[in-house]
């Protein structure tokens, strides 16, 4: 009943309650690049064992408020909590997955140490790395089926491949939240099913999972709930609640025809 | 021989490997990160700041000269800034602007003051004075074991030996850090890495790695040995480890080579005199990269 209510106002009714058992909730955040504002006092509040898609044409500032709220960019204003508490405290329960052409992947490294730098968290400064720890890594790594290309220098990946690496290294931290920006962008069919297999286990683990996401047709298949972005947030809730044709149409504009619309749902 | 070695070749040959080194290490990280000009930028802005601090001093001694190099430095910093700000200038033209200037003004404000009496000029500070560190109190080999004869070591050398352990410290204690932070920067702030404030203590160090050996061999070698070796050793492995290894034995062979190609090359092709070491060794290292651009196994790495 609550649910409803909240996404039959919009998400606008939030209460502490709300916010303590959110595995991700943002309040007012205010995101800019110069003047302009790219993210526009946004509240979201993300449900604990869901997984969650964000939506919105380009520049909507989907990626902008993820790394606002994992304090990678510094927002104009807006507060972040994570399972109730200050971001800083919590951050041993977060896994991110960033978008892959956001690295230069001839840095000179192999596919198994890629996946072990999950790990530097509990390594700390100076811990070496123990066999225990290389068998945890081949183990994410064989989650997204690319054990066999631990020793891999990780130039010589694909993109499907590297996005799979960056999702064992995310699964490597042994999160409770997971953040992945755009993990389906240019990656092959089956990479696609393989990181949607491995997302839909952690969900059915009890983790929450958060994801930038592009293709609308995908998105009821995918994910159970939803954030509609255009600057503001246009919508919240669940799929059947918020992933509605006016919805889409307030986000989207004219830049979605409405055909485009009643197939995607129809789908 | 040995005596004279001890004496003679020793020493030169000591502060021009631990410079190399010093220099190298932070290096790697430079180049990955492509900010590899950030070390000829600080090599080069730090001169007007040592030139400063001397007529401040009267002395060329460590640390004013590491507080003119690093108020110098912060002027740099601040002052690229300022061009990409109100000139609307890319970062690196910006920066290109500000350490050129700075380097300039450096070598008017030399030729302007009274240097004569210490080993400060224009041509001490391209190519350093590395042929004239000479231990005259050694009289063998075992004057290192010898603390009066030790005392008369040149002073650079421990100069040089300490800030080079300290840049080993440095890359060991946070190599981790450094490695994550180098390869996804956004990762790393994720997971609670200080990503700023660890970016600006690499500069630092490599500031502090640039300033002791500029005072030693000038700031060709620094400028060689930031780049020349990290890069020949990028091509040597894909693993950052063994890269930072090649770093190592490649800053090596440039400073031992370069040192006795200096000293003796021009005799074997019938000269009389020999020719600048800081050059030579700068010289050796860019033929290390030549060749490890043609012969390294890991060349193109990705496209493989």
């Amino acid at each position: 009943m609550p649910e409803l209510t909240l996404a039959s106002n919009g998400g606008q009714v939030l209460t502490a309650e709300d916010t303590a058992n959110s595995p991700l909730a943002i309040r007012g955040m205010t995101v800019s690049y110069g003047q302009k504002p790219v993210v526009f006092s946004v509240d979201a509040t993300f449900v604990d064992g869901s997984m969650t898609a964000i939506i919105g044409p380009n520049g909507a500032g989907k990626s902008t408020m993820l790394k606002a709220a994992l304090g990678i960019l510094r927002p104009l204003s807006g507060s972040v909590t994570v399972y109730g508490k200050p971001l800083d405290e919590q951050r041993a329960r977060i896994a991110y997955v960033p978008q892959r052409a956001s690295v230069d992947w001839d840095f000179p490294t192999t596919v198994l140490d890629v996946v072990l730098m999950g790990m530097a968290r509990e390594l700390g400064l100076l811990r070496l790395i123990s066999g225990g720890h290389k068998s945890r890594a081949r183990e994410c790594l064989s989650r997204v089926g690319m054990e066999e290309f631990a020793n891999r220098q990780i130039g010589q990946l694909s993109g499907g491949q590297q996005q799979r690496v960056f999702l064992a290294r995310a699964l490597a931290q042994g999160a409770d939240l997971y953040l992945l920006d755009e993990p389906f962008a240019g990656v092959d069919a089956a990479t696609e099913k393989a990181i949607i297999a491995v997302l839909k286990k952690l969900k059915a683990d009890g983790k929450t999972v958060v994801s930038v996401h592009h293709d609308l047709a995908t998105v009821p298949e995918y994910f159970d709930r939803v954030l509609l972005l255009n600057t503001r947030k246009m919508a919240e809730g669940t799929v059947k609640e918020a992933f509605t044709s006016e919805n889409l149409q307030a986000a989207y504009g004219g830049r979605l025809a409405t055909a485009q619309i009643d197939q995607v749902l129809a789908g | 021989m040995g005596s004279e070695f001890v004496s003679l070749s020793l020493p030169p040959m000591l502060i021009g490997i631990f410079a190399a080194i010093a220099c190298a290490l932070p290096g790697n990280f430079l180049v990955l990160r492509k900010q590899a000009l950030i070390g000829d930028a600080i090599s080069h802005v730090v001169l007007p700041g040592i030139v400063v601090a001397f007529l401040f001093t009267g002395t060329v001694t460590t640390w004013p000269m590491m507080i003119g190099a690093a108020v110098a430095a912060l002027v740099a910093v601040i002052l690229i800034e300022a061009i990409q700000r109100l000139g609307k200038i890319e970062p690196g033209a910006a920066m290109g602007v500000v350490f050129t200037s700075m380097f300039a003004a450096g070598v008017l404000l030399l030729e302007r003051s009274d240097t004569s009496s210490v080993h400060l000029d224009v041509e001490h500070a391209l190519m350093g004075n590395l042929e004239s560190l000479i231990w005259l109190d050694a009289f063998g080999w075992s004057s290192l074991l010898d603390p009066e004869a030790l005392a008369g070591l040149p002073p650079e050398l421990p100069r040089i030996f300490i800030a080079m352990v300290g840049v080993i410290a440095f890359i060991w204690i946070f190599w981790r850090p450094l490695k994550i932070s180098t390869f996804d920067e956004g990762f790393a702030q994720v997971m609670g890495m200080q990503t700023g404030a660890l970016g600006l203590a690499l500069v630092a160090i490599s500031a502090v790695a640039a300033v002791a050996a500029f005072d030693a061999v000038g700031s060709i070698i620094v400028i060689a040995m930031f780049i020349c070796p990290p890069a020949a050793a990028r091509l040597m492995t894909n693993r950052l480890g063994r890269q930072v290894g090649w770093s190592v034995v490649f800053a090596i062979l440039s400073a031992v080579f370069g040192y006795v190609f200096a000293g003796y090359g021009p005799m074997w092709f019938g000269g009389q005199d020999s020719v600048s070491a800081a050059g030579m060794i700068a010289t050796v290292s860019g033929v290390i990269l030549a060749l490890a651009a043609l012969f390294g196994p890991a060349r193109g790495g990705s496209q493989a």
